[in-house]
């Protein structure tokens, strides 16, 4: 079976509005506004590379590159 | 989309929290990165909006002119530098309420620059009055009891007013739009793209939309593929905006367009 891929989410806390745009449109239920209304990166081993969050975020606030395992 | 593109320095934006501003600007940088441009020959013009914004958070060459004069400025810029790709980044008011003339215009006389209308269906910046592209019935703060106006489709506007491509997508279908906007950029003529982004402050708010998210989201259900619309009766069209691509013909060239002769 093919190794399951790994990506490597990175936030800028200082560009993000705390919108929730990126909670509703990833797959994989990978973030969360928490109780104190703040992105939380919650699942970070669920997220499968598929863009979303990225290309949806008005603020420019995330990346999301696979990391290769040598 | 080259992170290079981005003045950093200038970022956070203004925007309100969950603006499809950024969305849009964002595929638009997408866009001009896989067209593989010269980033010192590309040129964004804006009016006046949160929309007309956008331009500054760029590293290209830009001017923001005055409410609804983007295209004036815009055509001259291309006209003293044919070599520059010249794209007008506009918004709903911005572009075809007091800079709605201008538009028809340039779309008549074909002129060779790209029009994105970040279409929020209202007046962001000046606190969510009506726009000419505010659907009937829809609650601003112009129409408080709804707008007993119909809209501009703007596709249909500017497709009898004479462009030579014309297009529409949304902020969810990311890919789709950035495949828009590049057609648009690299056709040879005047172009527009109707990008149907968020305003969650005012529109959204006004119209018990929900959430940024869930404004972001519903596109898919009242936004419909051209190619799927076509299948459709007119009955189970109602309500659904259609995207796309909806006008790609030959630029315009008149008979009599050969250089004039120099004078004895
Ligand atoms: C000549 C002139 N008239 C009116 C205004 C006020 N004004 C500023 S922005 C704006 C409308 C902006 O709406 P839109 O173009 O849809 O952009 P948005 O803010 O929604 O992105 C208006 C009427 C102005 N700045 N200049
Ligand atoms: S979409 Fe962007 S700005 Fe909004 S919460 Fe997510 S990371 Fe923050
Ligand atoms: S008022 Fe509307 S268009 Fe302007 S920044 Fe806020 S959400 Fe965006």
């Amino acid at each position: 079976m093919p190794e399951k891929k790994t990506f490597k989410i990175t936030h800028n806390r200082k560009w993000c509005k705390n919108c929730g745009i990126c909670v509703a449109v990833c797959p994989k239920k990978v973030f969360e506004i928490d109780r104190s209304d703040r992105h939380a990166i919650v699942n970070p081993q669920d997220c499968i590379g598929c863009q979303m969050c990225v290309e949806h975020c008005p603020d420019f606030a995330l990346i999301v590159v696979e990391v290769k395992n040598e | 989309m080259r992170p290079d593109f981005l003045r950093c320095e200038r970022l956070p934006n203004i925007w309100c929290p969950g603006c499809g501003n950024g969305i849009v600007l964002r595929a638009l940088l997408e866009a001009i990165d896989q067209l593989q441009l010269d980033p010192d020959k590309v040129v964004l013009v804006s009016g006046i909006g949160c929309s007309s914004r956008a331009p500054a958070y760029t590293a290209f060459d830009n001017v923001h002119t005055l409410h609804g004069r983007a295209i004036p400025v815009a055509t001259g810029i291309k006209m003293a530098n044919p070599d520059l790709t010249v794209i007008v980044v506009t918004g709903d008011g911005d572009g075809s309420a007091i800079g709605g003339n201008h538009l028809i215009h340039a779309a008549r006389r074909d002129v060779d620059i790209t029009v994105v209308v970040f279409n929020n269906y209202n007046y962001g910046m000046t606190g969510g009055q009506a726009s000419p592209l505010t659907p009937s019935s829809s609650i601003t703060t112009t129409t408080p009891n709804g707008n007993l106006d119909r809209p501009f489709d703007l596709v249909k506007l500017a497709a009898g007013a004479g462009a030579t491509y014309v297009a529409r997508s949304g902020i969810y279908f990311t890919k789709h739009l950035v495949d828009h906007l590049k057609k648009a950029i690299a056709h040879d003529g005047f172009s527009l793209v109707d990008a149907v982004a968020q305003c969650p402050t005012y529109f959204g708010r006004f119209n018990k939309k929900g959430s940024a998210g869930q404004m972001v989201t519903s596109q898919k259900d009242w936004m419909v593929l051209k190619s799927v619309a076509e299948k459709k009766t007119p009955e189970e069209l109602v309500g659904k905006t259609i995207i796309g691509e909806f006008v790609k013909i030959e630029r315009h060239s008149p008979a009599s367009a050969a250089a004039p002769k120099e004078q004895a």
